[in-house]
């Protein structure tokens, strides 16, 4: 049985997804991503989608289980690269996908988890501190 | 005895030629200003030559016969390259139906004595030279659809300009009305633009948008909604009072997406998103610096 | 390939030139990727944009998961029309499944009696340019489906 690899990268998982799915590929997706994230406690998840051509009710389906799934377990979901073709007609059939992060390409999604997971409780301050920061180098 | 008609026209190719020459030069209509003398002699040679040449007395009733295919290709290029040069339908139209004329005079000399033959062969050359006509504005039209064709894919063009106002931010000015077909160009260019240049911002200005309908602003939030499925925002500016007081009357719900009134606070707004900061250069800071 | 050309009518009357057809079988799951990859030869042969393609080929994706979820398969025929001055491709889904008892129903958003998000008829319909269901209980379904090169 194929596997869509996932790696774990510090704190978060990363799922390139390189291949078109068909259902049963995308349900082990679902299950094993999971499974990781719950044995490694990672508190990211990074899905980038940037290889894929279609995507349509039942994929957009398990995008959105996986992100609603994670999130019960404390870890935040993050879809990046979407391609245009694949945004406008995931608009057109119904599916914004409202539930779920996104971001551009990986390293403004890593960012965007990062973020979220400081804001979230860490380092409630960090942005203030932050600007005070930006302050005092500028004068 | 019977005569050969497509023979004698053959023989008598020059006179016909001649002839039509005359009659088109004697036209005061004549556009000498688009096209010379020696190139419209070229021009009607050239038709005459592959008119006569397929010529027979058997094709000469059958005006859908294969013999005349080089002849309608000719006649639907010197149509194509008239409609291009400007010239008008009428005086397309002419330049072959004058051509009749021509041949009419020829045959009258031809067949002075036998006005059955003559009247006999005057309808079919009626009849061949009547579909060289049609086949004529046929192209001639299709050749100013082409034009118009073009033009519109060049407006489209030209009426979606994405353009990068700040690293990282892209602004659409919308110009005229939305409607499906345009908004999937205006959609796809922009979220092209968004990939190429990894921004991560979008403004779409609609102050040159006359009117805002449900249907338009459907429109509208599906951009907003696919900008976002992509990693992005996006930020309607230019809603204008009359805009505004549509929207509410209507009862769209724009509560999910970010309006600005103007550009400006749009980009303003762009700015404290990204963290970033504009202001005056502080002169006093810079002469104490100096004392 | 085979270049018939057979005239058909359509409801709203306009005539319509097969330029090509292809017959496929979905039997499996595994059916699906392949399908996809036949309706996007076809739709990039004749020249259809990105988005429109993608769009077809949502909307062929969500019909064939109808079929194989409700109907265990059936069989799609893919064709090239034209019509005046524009090409598309049409793709016929015929099962002979347990068939739709209300339509009406069936198309509207949120609507599934399998576990899903009930968005795959009334999708597939919003991603093509022309949308057709006939449905007959007992006896199976057709769902016809046109999108054009420019729509």
């Amino acid at each position: 049985m194929e596997k869509i690899p996932i790696l774990k990268m510090g704190q978060f998982l990363l799922v390139t997804i390189q291949v078109d799915l068909y259902d049963r590929l995308a349900l082990n997706l679902e299950s094993d991503l999971v499974q990781m994230v719950s044995t490694t406690e990672a508190r990211g998840v990074l899905i980038d989608i940037s290889a894929v051509s279609i995507v349509d009710s039942f994929m957009g389906r398990i995008i959105g289980n996986i992100a609603s799934m994670s999130k019960i377990m404390d870890a935040v979901t993050v879809v990046v690269g979407m391609q245009p073709a694949v945004a406008i007609t995931l608009i057109e059939l119904g599916l914004p996908l409202s539930g779920v992060h996104t971001a551009l390409n990986v390293e403004k999604g890593m960012e965007l988890l990062k973020n979220k997971i400081l804001v979230n409780g860490e380092v409630p301050d960090y942005d203030d501190d932050e600007q005070y920061d930006d302050l005092d180098s500028t004068q | 005895m019977k005569i050969e008609i497509s023979k004698m026209l053959q023989k008598k190719k020059k006179q016909v030629l001649d002839l039509w020459m005359k009659n088109q030069l004697k036209d005061a209509n004549l556009r000498e200003d688009l096209m010379s003398n020696d190139e419209l002699r070229v021009q009607s040679e050239e038709l005459v030559d592959a008119l006569l040449k397929k010529l027979t007395d058997e094709n000469l009733a059958d005006i859908e016969s294969a013999d005349f295919e080089n002849v309608y290709e000719i006649l639907s290029g010197i149509s194509i390259t008239r409609a291009r040069q400007g010239f008008s339908p009428r005086e397309t139209g002419t330049f072959v139906f004058s051509l009749k004329e021509a041949l009419f005079e020829t045959l009258q000399q031809e067949l002075k004595g036998d006005p059955v033959a003559l009247y006999d062969v005057t309808m079919k050359v009626n009849k061949l030279i009547d579909s060289f006509g049609i086949v004529t504005f046929e192209t001639f039209i299709k050749g100013r659809e082409e034009v118009i064709l073009r033009q519109t894919d060049e407006i489209t063009e030209i009426s979606t300009p994405v353009i990068r106002v700040w690293d990282g931010i892209l602004a659409l000015p919308i110009i005229g009305t939305l409607d499906s077909a345009r908004t999937q160009v205006v959609m796809e260019s922009l979220l092209q633009e968004i990939v190429n240049t990894s921004s991560s911002i979008a403004i779409l200005d609609i102050s040159g948008v006359p009117a805002v309908d449900s249907l338009v602003a459907q429109h509208l939030i599906k951009t907003v909604s696919a900008t976002r499925l992509m990693g992005a925002e996006c930020i309607i500016s230019g809603i204008r009072p009359e805009i505004a007081q549509t929207v509410v009357h209507l009862g769209i719900d724009l509560s999910n997406v970010i309006t600005k009134s103007s550009l400006s606070s749009a980009l303003k707004h762009a700015f404290s998103v990204l963290q970033l900061e504009v202001r005056k250069k502080q002169k006093e800071n810079y002469s104490l610096k100096n004392m | 390939m085979e270049k018939s050309r057979i005239t058909t009518t359509t409801n709203s009357m306009t005539i319509l030139t097969v330029l090509n057809r292809d017959n496929f079988k979905i039997e499996r799951e595994q059916d699906v990727v392949p399908f996809r990859n036949r309706v996007k030869e076809h739709a990039v042969k004749i020249g259809m944009g990105l988005v429109n393609q993608t769009k077809l080929i949502t909307a062929a994706s969500e019909l064939v998961r109808n079929m194989l979820r409700y109907a265990n398969g059936g069989e799609i025929l893919i064709e090239v029309v034209s019509k005046i001055r524009e090409n598309g491709i049409r793709l016929t889904f015929t099962d002979k499944g347990p068939g739709i008892e209300n339509v009406e129903t069936a198309m509207k958003d949120g609507f599934s009696t399998g576990k899903s998000l009930g968005l795959g008829l009334p999708g597939a319909k919003r991603l093509s340019s022309e949308f057709t269901i006939n449905s007959v209980v007992g006896k199976g379904t057709v769902v016809t489906i046109i999108k054009w090169k420019n729509g």
